[in-house]
């Protein structure tokens, strides 16, 4: 247990140092850089209109469907990866258990598609 | 690791005992401090050279002025960023707005923790390096939608929903190329897999380098590089989700 965390103790160092160097990289032109705001200049930018009404619109319901797919589908290739690395342990009855399984997602995926829930027309 | 006996060496010499623990800290933190100098450096010399590689693509020279062959670009880019006057719209949510380019740099800095540089020079030789890799880069999505959402402002909003929609559907992809690799070395250590690819040589490549046509297609779009840039589509969005962005939090994505 101590030797595992000590191994990621690095991991968190860098992580540290990172956001360190973002942190200083964007506070400093905030102290050495010029500042002469206007309300020209802070307005949203709208190919030179100004801005009709507020960016909150509302968006394609699509862009959330998609986002869910890549819930199911990543979580899919997570549980791949422990499968991949043991695959040699056991051998054909694994194979052929994750082959059972993907044919069960794929039955799902066969669904959403016929479903129209690829298309974005 | 070397640099942990170094600075062990050189403490003792300098102040008699000392804790081991403090040599460990200052030997990890200078080998962090290395690889992301070493980093940064090339970074700039790859963005010249994408710069320069497009101009020629388009028959024009490129950045030729500052140094020779413009060497030196990248450098005085970023003390120009550093000058610049960093502009945050009114209409914004401004910690959210800031928050988001360092989300960016410091996701995609870390990533590189597990990256083995030379047998065992690595940051952390963690056991599940790709998983921490695969996270990482998944995580990467939120910075750009934050920067999005929190500019309030229409084209921002619009290129960070199609890089999000982007970025994760080729994610997936890059999983299952990930696995066809992990098949092969048994093993989520990166150290270990760079071991496995010398071992078995040629036929590994022979065997994945479709994988890795599609990995390099697939890693092009997740990061939004032409022609996948879809999202930034200069014509129409202007640059996406940056477009609010000046001085360094704009170079921040650049980096990122």
């Amino acid at each position: 247990m101590e030797n595992l965390l000590i191994e990621y103790l690095p991991i968190l160092l860098f992580i540290g140092l990172a956001l360190g160097l973002s942190i200083v990289l964007t506070i400093v032109p905030f102290v050495i850089a010029p500042q002469k705001p206007d309300p020209e200049k802070l307005s949203a930018y709208e190919c030179g209109f100004n801005a009709f009404d507020d960016a909150r619109m509302k968006f394609d319901v699509r862009f959330y469907l998609v986002a869910i797919l890549f819930i199911i589908f990543d979580l899919e290739v997570a549980f791949l990866f422990p499968w991949a690395i043991t695959l040699k342990e056991t051998g054909v009855a694994g194979f052929f258990s994750m082959l059972a399984f993907l044919a069960v997602l794929t039955v799902g995926f066969i669904y959403e598609w016929k479903k129209g829930a690829l298309e974005w027309e | 690791m070397v640099l942990i006996d170094f600075w062990n060496w050189a403490l003792t010499a300098l102040f008699g005992e000392v804790p081991y623990e403090l040599s460990w800290v200052l030997g990890v933190l200078t080998g962090i401090l290395l690889l992301v100098l070493t980093l940064l450096v090339n970074l700039a010399f790859i963005l010249l050279a994408d710069r320069k590689i497009w101009a020629s693509v388009q028959l024009r020279k490129g950045p030729n002025v500052v140094g020779a062959f413009g060497l030196l670009q990248s450098f005085a880019d970023f003390l120009k960023y550093i000058v610049k006057e960093p502009v945050v719209p009114a209409s914004a949510n401004k910690f959210i707005f800031l928050l988001a380019p360092i989300v960016t740099l410091t996701l995609a800095l870390s990533a590189w923790a597990v990256i083995p540089v030379s047998e065992g020079w690595v940051v952390s030789n963690i056991n599940v390096g790709i998983l921490y890799l695969f996270a990482i880069s998944s995580l990467g999505v939120y910075g750009i939608i934050m920067g999005g959402w929190a500019s309030n402002s229409k084209y921002p909003f619009l290129g960070a929903m199609r890089t999000a929609a982007q970025m994760v559907s080729y994610e997936v992809s890059i999983g299952f190329v990930l696995i066809t690799v992990l098949l092969w070395a048994g093993s989520l250590n990166l150290s270990e897999i760079v071991r496995q690819q010398g071992e078995h040589g040629w036929n590994l490549f022979t065997l994945l380098f479709p994988m890795a046509v599609i990995f390099l297609i697939s890693a092009h779009a997740e990061t939004n590089r032409p022609p996948f840039d879809l999202p930034e589509a200069e014509s129409e969005l202007v640059a996406g989700y940056m477009v609010e962005y000046s001085s360094t939090p704009f170079l921040l994505y650049m980096i990122g």
